[in-house]
C-alpha cells in the first residue's frame, strides 16, 4: 500500500520535473555557445499550443509533439536573426520573445479552451507499465524516456566530442574562436535551434501529457524556472537532471499539501513556493561561490559581430 | 547585391525614425497576420492603431491606459540604461496597490485629505520594498535581478489572490473575491466629469519631465549612462556601480508600485483578481519604443495605450480576441528590434570586387 502511494508519488514528481528539464537542458547548450535567450517562457507557450492544436485535430500526440519542437525551432530562429543576425540586445529579444508566446499562444489557443485530448500515455505494455511496483521505472511516457536520454546526450556531447568542444570554445571566446576559423554564427544558430526545440517540446509537455487541455498561459513561469535551473546546474548537465528533480519535489509537495487541505496554509501560499524555492537556490548558489557566476561561458550574453 | 555597411557614427536621424519605420512596419505585419487568422485585417490593424488617435471620445481613455504604462516604463529606463533588468515591474505595480489598499482599508469609513497621500506613499514604499529584493541579492550576492525579479511577480500574483479571497475579502460582498470599494477620500480625483481622467495623467507627465531633467541634466543621472556604457570607466570615475544598481531598481520599484497604487485608487476603485493587468511587462516596450529617454517614453506609452484602447474597439468591430493585443505589442518590440540595426548600420549595394 505504502510502496503503491510512493510510486505514485514519484510518478508525479517525475511527470513535474520533465518539462522544465526539457527546456533547461536546451537553454543550457543555448548558454554554452555564449547567447543568452531569456524567450524560454515564450517558446515554451508557443510549443504548448502548436502541440495541442495539432494533436488535437489530427489525433496524434507524437504529431502535436514533433509541431511543437518544430514550433519552438522557429520562434527559436526570429531570436536568432534578431540578435545574431541583427545585433539586436539578447536581454530585450528574448523578453520580446516570451511576450510574443503569451501573447500567440493565448490567441491561438482561444479556439481549443476547455478542449480534451487523449493524454500522452506510457510507452512499455501494461504488464510493465501497470504493475503497481514496476512502474516507477517502466510507467512513464516516452518524452520522460527521452529527456534522460538526452541529459546523457547533451553530456557526453559537451565533454567528449569535438563539435561540442567548438560549441563552448565559442561560448567561452567567441573571437579566438572565429579567428581560428569557426563559423560562430551558425553555430549558436544551431544552439538556438536546438534550445528552441526541446523548450518547444517542453512546452507541449504540459498541453499533452500533464493537463491534456487547453488553459490560457499554462506554462504558469516554468519557463522562467528552466532559466534558473540552467545557473543553479552551474551549466552542467548531470547537476541539471538534479536540480530539475528537485524542482519537481517542490512543485509535487505543493500539489500533496493542496490536496491535503491544510487550513492555515492557504492554496495561494503554497503556489508561492516553487518561485521563492527558485530565489532561495539561485541565493545559495551564490552563497556557496561567492562569484556568483563560476561556470558561466565567458562571452554569456555578448553580441558578436565578425568585422 | 545588398549588404550591411557599419556607419562611422551611429544615424541621430535613424535614432528618431528608427521607432516610427518600426511602427509602419508593424502595422504592415500586422494586417498580413490578421488577414492570414481569417479577420479583415486592415480594418483591425487600422482599429488597434489608429482609431484611438482619430476619435476624440476615446482620448480620455488613451490618457487613463498611457499614464501608467508611462510611469513604469519610466522607471524602467533608468534602469535599462544602467545595465539593470528589472523586469519584474508587474509584481512591483501589484505589491504597491496592495500596499496603498491596506492603508485604503484601515481607514475605512473616514475622511481627510491626508489618506490619499498616505496611500500612494505606502505604494511607492511597497514597490520599492519588492523592488529592494532583487538589489540586495544583485548587489550584496551577484544574483540575475532578471530571474529574481520576474519570479517576485508570480510571488505578488498569488499575494493578492490569497489577500482577496482570504483576508481583505469584502465582508458585505456576496462571498465575491474582491475588497471593499474605497470611499471618496480614497479615490483619485476625477478631473474632468463623467469621465476616467485621473490625477494620475497629469502626474505621469511631470514625472516624465522630472526623470528628464534628472537623466539629462544631473551627476547623477550621467552615473547611470556611464555605469551602463562602461562600468570600468565608471570605476575609474568614482562612480558606485551598485549605488546606481540601488537606485536603479528602487527607482523602478516605487514608481511601477505608484502606478499600481493609482490604478488601484482610480479606474478599480478596489483590489480584484483581475488586478493583474500585464502593464508591467506591456511598460518594458514602451521603455523600448522610447527609446529609454522620458520624452520618448511619454509617446511610447501613447502608442502602446492605444493598442489597448483599439484592442477592444476590435473585438466589438472585427471580434478579434483580446489575445491580439498582446501579440500586436510583442510584434512592435520584434519590429522595433529589428530596426535598431539601421541606427549603426545602412543597406547599400555591394561594391563590386576589385
Amino acid at each position: 500500500m505504502t510502496s503503491a502511494i510512493l510510486v505514485s508519488i514519484l510518478m508525479t514528481l517525475v511527470a513535474a520535473s520533465t518539462p522544465i528539464l526539457l527546456a533547461a537542458l536546451g537553454e543550457l547548450v543555448v548558454e554554452k555557445s555564449g547567447v543568452l535567450n531569456l524567450g524560454v517562457e515564450g517558446m515554451m507557450l508557443t510549443g504548448a499550443v502548436a502541440g495541442f492544436a495539432v494533436a488535437y485535430s489530427t489525433g496524434s500526440t507524437a504529431l502535436g509533439l514533433a509541431a511543437a519542437g518544430a514550433a519552438g525551432v522557429a520562434v527559436g530562429m526570429v531570436f536568432a536573426i534578431l540578435t545574431l543576425s541583427l545585433n539586436a540586445n539578447q536581454v530585450a529579444t528574448g523578453l520580446a520573445l516570451t511576450i510574443f508566446g503569451i501573447g500567440a499562444s493565448s490567441l491561438i489557443g482561444a479556439g481549443f479552451v476547455g478542449r480534451t485530448i487523449t493524454r500522452l500515455g506510457p510507452v512499455f505494455p501494461d504488464a510493465l507499465s501497470d504493475h503497481p511496483v514496476l512502474r516507477a521505472v517502466f510507467g512513464h511516457d516516452g518524452v520522460v524516456y527521452l529527456s534522460l536520454a538526452l541529459v546523457l546526450a547533451v553530456g557526453l556531447f559537451l565533454r567528449r566530442t569535438r563539435a561540442g568542444l567548438i560549441l563552448r570554445g565559442v561560448g567561452e571566446n567567441d573571437a579566438s574562436a572565429h579567428a581560428i576559423g569557426y563559423r560562430v554564427i551558425a553555430i549558436r544558430y544551431a544552439a538556438i535551434a536546438f534550445g528552441g526545440a526541446l523548450a518547444g517540446l517542453g512546452g507541449a509537455y504540459f498541453s499533452l501529457a500533464l493537463t491534456p487541455m487547453w488553459a490560457d498561459g499554462l506554462t504558469a513561469g516554468r519557463g522562467w524556472i528552466a532559466l534558473a535551473l540552467v545557473v543553479f546546474a552551474g551549466w552542467r548537465p548531470g547537476r541539471l537532471l538534479f536540480g530539475a528533480y528537485l524542482f519537481g519535489a517542490v512543485m509535487t509537495a505543493e500539489l500533496q499539501l493542496k490536496a491535503a487541505g491544510i487550513a492555515w496554509l492557504a492554496p495561494e501560499l503554497l503556489a508561492m513556493a516553487p518561485y521563492l524555492a527558485t530565489i532561495a537556490v539561485l541565493t545559495m548558489m551564490s552563497l556557496g561561490r561567492q562569484a556568483g557566476r563560476a561556470g558561466a561561458p565567458a562571452c554569456l550574453g555578448k553580441p558578436f559581430s565578425a568585422s | 547585391m545588398l549588404e550591411w555597411r557599419r556607419r562611422r557614427e551611429p544615424s541621430a536621424a535613424m535614432l528618431y525614425a528608427s521607432p516610427l519605420i518600426a511602427v509602419a512596419l508593424t502595422m504592415l505585419i500586422g494586417v498580413a497576420v490578421f488577414t492570414a487568422m481569417g479577420y479583415p485585417g486592415a480594418q483591425a490593424v487600422r482599429d488597434i492603431f489608429l482609431t484611438p488617435f482619430l476619435e476624440p471620445q476615446r482620448w480620455p481613455d488613451l490618457g487613463v491606459k498611457a499614464a501608467p504604462l508611462v510611469m513604469i516604463a519610466l522607471g524602467l529606463a533608468i534602469g535599462f540604461r544602467a545595465n539593470v533588468w528589472n523586469i519584474g515591474a508587474e509584481g512591483q505595480y501589484i505589491v504597491g496597490a496592495i500596499a496603498g489598499t491596506g492603508v485604503a482599508l484601515a481607514t475605512h469609513g473616514m475622511t481627510g485629505w491626508w489618506i490619499l497621500p498616505a496611500m500612494a506613499f505606502a505604494g511607492i514604499l511597497g514597490g520599492m520594498a519588492f523592488a529592494a529584493v532583487p538589489a540586495f541579492l544583485r548587489v550584496r550576492l551577484g544574483v540575475s535581478e532578471i530571474l529574481t525579479s520576474l519570479m517576485l511577480t508570480y510571488v505578488a500574483v498569488q499575494g493578492l489572490y490569497y489577500l482577496v479571497r482570504g483576508p481583505w475579502k469584502d465582508p458585505d460582498g456576496f462571498n465575491f473575491p474582491q475588497t471593499r470599494l474605497f470611499g471618496a477620500d480614497q479615490t483619485l480625483p476625477v478631473l474632468a466629469e463623467g469621465s476616467l481622467v485621473h490625477l494620475g495623467i497629469p502626474l505621469a507627465l511631470a514625472i516624465a519631465l522630472v526623470a528628464w531633467l534628472v537623466l539629462e541634466k544631473t551627476t547623477a543621472g550621467y552615473a547611470v549612462k556611464v555605469v551602463g556604457l562602461a562600468p570600468q570607466a565608471a570605476r575609474h570615475g568614482g562612480f558606485r556601480a551598485d549605488g546606481v544598481t540601488w537606485a536603479c531598481l528602487l527607482a523602478g520599484g516605487g514608481l511601477a508600485g505608484l502606478a499600481g497604487l493609482f490604478e488601484a485608487a482610480g479606474p478599480f476603485g478596489q483590489l480584484t483578481p483581475q488586478f493583474p493587468s500585464g502593464y508591467g511587462f506591456t511598460a518594458i516596450i514602451v521603455a523600448f519604443l522610447g527609446r529609454l529617454h522620458p520624452l520618448g517614453i511619454v509617446f511610447g506609452g501613447l502608442a502602446l495605450a492605444a493598442t489597448y484602447v483599439g484592442g477592444e474597439i476590435a473585438q466589438t468591430t472585427v471580434k478579434l480576441p483580446q489575445a491580439a493585443t498582446g501579440l500586436f505589442q510583442a510584434l512592435l518590440l520584434f519590429v522595433l528590434l529589428a530596426t535598431d540595426v539601421l541606427v549603426t548600420y545602412r543597406i547599400g549595394w555591394k561594391a563590386r570586387a576589385a
